[in-house]
């Protein structure tokens, strides 16, 4: 079986119709992490034998005759900050080196229940924070169409081995554009829901108001059908909202013909580079040959947007990173004569520079005297971006922007200076912030042949009409 | 300077990080100059804006405003099933010192 071409569908019916067996295909794509991931170093654990436990009981109900869950064989990745019981998962972070969950997270149990091979933790940027996954408290990720260049981040790991098909699909987590962005950067599908839409039971947290599980895959069919299968309202998260899962496979196929798409010149400003620019101007040429009415719309706190994300997320970091004290997972320091010391050095010790960064940053934004000019300002902020989407989607069904300022940049690029990696989630921050969903799909490449993606974001619970958008596109692209 | 060297020992204390002085030092620039770049939001006037801690306290663009909240956390006070707690050896399983039924630590030292 050619592994470029799986698609989810393909991938069940050929097991369906015995025309091979998981068990074969879940060895073909480990023969291919073997093969390459030495260079691109996508994972940071493999669990074969849950995968082929699983893939053994997808052929046997191939062999009786019986129809096949939704995902049935279809090898999968799971980003390492997503729990799963009994099979190491680190967050990236060294600070969880050996740590092993008792539990799994919804969404991997849910694909699982579906059918899926869970073939391995995929690596990313440490506790998800980084847009380059160059932050892993371990080693980078390559980007499999450059390997001098980042797959982009926090989800590099996910779309790396989707990207370089290793597996079918994969679940990645966004907090301020960790699935779009690396979406784009590696020329794969990536799927942000509505702030809810998924549990985040089992997601390790890295700001608990902003953090989103959504699927990375090679086709927006197939990130329809992933989402499909772990929406939904779930008792083990109070934040999951109880809003009924539309069949966001049906909806697929409804025509674009007459939509509303808002561009707003925000997003084609300063900074965005020009190969981008075109790549992106064509796809909305092309949305408009499908009968999209383009609407132009504006955006105003755009620029505001940056700022209140690196305020908000870092201060709930700060927050949820205060377990990791070394008393009862994780890394303990040696040596340690008090308590106070064995926190203080456990934490030192087991955090990377970006992380230390961002707890400070955030603690400095909720300390007395400084809440009122910089969390609760930028809460205020956050109101007035709502404002703005809620503004324009009276006009526009869905919202055209690039992913990413620019395609992927090299590795060591960016990494000595942190606001500049910051400026590079210009365009996908918001939708977090908002709590919107936002897809990326691939709209063209450089002339160095990488990657450009197109983002289209839609009104809260309206995953459809984007996923639609993107079909839509796909299919003419 | 917004930060100095003084705020960055206080905050890293709150924080509970021992920071190295190499790391401190560090700290001290990003921190500026992150900071500085934060000072973008002062050209907001925010004073009439209420804030939002979380996309559930809002109603969205779309949902009628008859209906609730699709994020109401709070929920009928009966029990959805009583859930086994995790066993005991599980919950010590990951613990870098444990002695069968506490999670062992230190002596805590009075300053």
């Amino acid at each position: 079986m050619d592994l470029h071409t799986l698609t989810i569908h393909a991938t069940r019916t050929a097991i369906q119709e015995r025309k091979t067996t998981a068990f074969a295909l879940a060895e073909a794509c480990y023969a291919r992490i073997q093969k390459e991931d030495g260079q691109i170093g996508a994972f940071l654990t493999l669990s074969k034998d849950r995968a082929l436990e699983q893939a053994d009981r997808i052929d046997r109900m191939a062999a009786e005759g019986k129809p096949l869950p939704p995902l049935g064989g279809v090898p999968v990745a799971i980003k390492d900050v997503m729990v799963t019981r009994g099979v190491r998962s680190t967050a990236g972070s060294k600070i969880l080196d050996n740590f092993i969950p008792p539990y799994d997270c919804t969404a991997v149990a849910r694909l699982e229940s579906a059918g899926a091979l869970i073939l391995g933790k995929t690596n990313c940027d440490e506790f998800a924070m980084g847009s380059s996954n160059e932050n892993s408290g371990f080693h980078p990720v390559h980007n499999p169409r450059d390997l001098s260049r980042v797959p982009g981040g926090s989800s590099g790991g996910s779309a790396a081995a989707v990207a370089a098909d290793m597996v079918v699909a994969a679940l990645g987590s966004d907090t301020g554009g960790s699935i779009r962005q690396p979406a784009s950067f590696c020329g794969v599908v990536g799927l942000m829901p509505t702030y809810g839409r998924v549990s985040r039971y089992g997601l390790i947290a890295f700001a608990s108001s902003l953090d989103h599980i959504g699927p990375l895959t090679k086709t927006v069919g197939d990130a329809a059908l992933m989402l499909r299968t772990i929406a939904g309202r779930d008792p083990m998260d109070a934040t999951s909202a109880d809003v009924p899962v539309p069949d966001y496979v049906a909806e697929l196929e409804k025509p674009v013909r007459g939509l509303k798409i808002g561009v707003a010149k925000e997003y084609f400003g300063e900074g965005l580079d020009d190969e981008v620019r075109q790549a992106v101007e064509s796809a909305i040429d092309k949305l408009k040959s499908l009968g999209c009415e383009i609407i132009p719309v504006s955006l105003p706190h755009t620029r505001y947007a940056i700022p209140t994300y690196y305020l908000i997320a870092t201060a709930e970091a700060s927050a949820n990173l205060a377990r990791y004290d070394g008393v009862r997972y994780g890394h303990r320091a040696h040596n340690v004569k008090t308590l106070p010391e064995m926190y203080r050095r456990s934490r030192d010790e087991g955090f990377g520079a970006e992380v230390k960064r961002r707890i400070m940053l955030g603690t400095y934004a909720l300390s007395a005297g400084y809440y009122d000019a910089y969390y609760l300002k930028a809460q205020k902020v956050r109101t007035l971006l709502t404002q703005d989407f809620k503004e324009a989607f009276r006009t526009v069904d869905a919202i055209v922007t690039p992913t990413a300022p620019t395609a992927a940049f090299r590795l060591g690029e960016k990494s000595n200076d942190p606001l500049a990696m910051y400026l590079a989630d210009i365009y996908t921050v918001t939708a977090d912030l908002v709590g919107i969903p936002g897809i990326s799909v691939p709209c063209g490449e450089t002339k160095e042949k990488l990657p450009i993606g197109l983002q289209i974001l839609g009104k809260h619970f309206d995953e459809a009409t984007i996923l639609r958008v993107a079909h839509g596109y796909e299919q003419a692209a | 300077m917004k930060v100095s060297e003084k705020d960055v020992a206080y905050v890293a204390d709150l924080a509970n990080l021992e920071l190295t002085a190499q790391e401190r030092d560090g700290m001290l620039r990003d921190l500026n100059s992150i900071l500085d770049y934060i000072d973008l939001l002062n050209e907001l006037d925010t004073s009439n804006v209420p804030p939002m801690a979380q996309v559930s306290t809002h109603e969205h663009a779309n949902q009628d405003k008859q209906h609730s909240s699709p994020f109401d956390a709070s929920r009928e006070d009966i029990l959805e099933g009583l859930r086994p707690s995790l066993p005991q050896d599980v919950a010590l399983a990951n613990a870098p010192d444990a002695d069968g039924t506490f999670f062992r630590v230190p002596k805590v030292i009075e300053r």
